[in-house]
């Protein structure tokens, strides 16, 4: 009788872990934002000790990958080009084809077909394009749509372009 | 009282109905995990990897484990997302990972071989028909993220059919 029960109850489990990949890897999925390059508008510095113990949760929605149609400001999630293992959240801030200037140095560069630049919000603590260069849009792995905690700030994420960069 | 015949009947009509569903629902979501992290068939065709795959087009077998484990080395056959459109996958081999210097040769453009260091997180790869392909050589080396499978298998033609190896 107790084994019969366990199993009852090991049937169900794997049937609902089976059924979240599969939802998480083609449709929407929950993930934590760690670091601070996407501040304020992710873990924002506050100076209040208590926002800073948790990260913030945000909602991707993997739906884009099906055609790789990107705007201006959307913040994505990406598999970094510099290790595999890793996944980072940025805003994107040119699309292939277009020249782009960062505010810092004066060089201008053509963003390659299938590439895209990715910058942080923060720029002083971000580990972006400014470092590795235009990433290719077969490395995204979604997109940001809302925050789903903390509770004071649920709500959707807007795609604004990031603020001081000349495109041509 | 028939309506309250009718109402049990839509019951047990929608009751087996969520079971059938249900099945559904399992049995594709098992699917999923089978074709994206264990083992798929893919159809690869074109003449950039002559001679070892045809032009007509081969349906092969690729393992989706093996990238995710960094089990990728030098001569496997991978799948890998085009860097210049996401859309498309390539079948290439991978001739040099990270850290490796390449020295390589591109018929098309000029007759010196030319030399270039593989970055950290990057995999180099190539087609095995060099004077009709579109690798590494024209786009740079690829990071290793794009990577979505390692080829192993042949299932058809059915005169080839075994294993693919270096």
């Amino acid at each position: 009788m107790a084994t019969s029960f366990l199993w009852n109850y090991t049937k169900k489990f794997v049937t609902a872990s089976i059924i979240t990949v599969t939802v998480s890897d083609r449709y929407v999925t929950v993930i934590p934002v760690r670091g601070d390059s996407m501040s304020p508008t992710f873990n924002p510095k506050s100076g209040s000790l208590m926002e800073d113990v948790f990260d913030d949760y945000v909602l991707v929605e993997k739906f884009c990958l099906g055609k790789y149609k990107f705007s201006h400001g959307d913040v994505v999630v990406f598999r970094s080009p510099l290790n595999h293992k890793e996944t980072h959240i940025k805003r994107i801030a040119a699309l292939p084809g277009e020249w782009f200037s960062t505010y810092h140095n004066s060089d201008v560069v053509q963003i390659p077909l299938g590439h895209c630049w990715v910058e942080g919000d923060n720029t002083a603590s971000s580990m972006d394009s400014k470092s590795f260069g235009p990433i290719p849009l077969g490395l995204i792995r979604g997109r940001v749509t809302h925050v789903v905690w903390p509770p004071p700030r649920i709500g959707a994420v807007k795609s604004i372009p990031p603020q001081g960069l000349a495109f041509f | 009282m028939r309506f309250v015949g009718y109402i049990a009947q839509w019951r047990s009509a929608a009751k087996e109905a969520l079971e059938r569903t249900a099945i559904a629902v399992k049995f594709l979501c098992c699917l999923h995990l089978t074709s994206n992290y264990l083992c798929s068939p893919c159809h690869a065709y074109g003449v950039s990897m002559l001679p070892t795959l045809n032009v007509a087009g081969d349906v092969l077998l690729a393992d989706h484990l093996s990238p995710r484990i960094g089990n990728v080395g030098h001569g496997d056959l991978v799948l890998v997302q085009s860097p210049l459109n996401p859309r498309i996958r390539l079948t290439k081999r991978v001739v040099a990972m990270e850290g490796d210097t390449v020295t390589y040769f591109d018929p098309k453009h000029s007759e010196a071989a030319q030399v270039a260091v593989v970055p950290k997180g990057h995999v180099w790869i190539q087609g095995d028909n060099v004077y009709a392909s579109r690798d590494s050589r024209h786009f740079g080396p690829v990071p290793y993220g794009l990577i979505q499978g390692k080829v192993f298998f042949r299932v058809w033609p059915p005169d080839s059919f075994g294993l693919l190896g270096q």
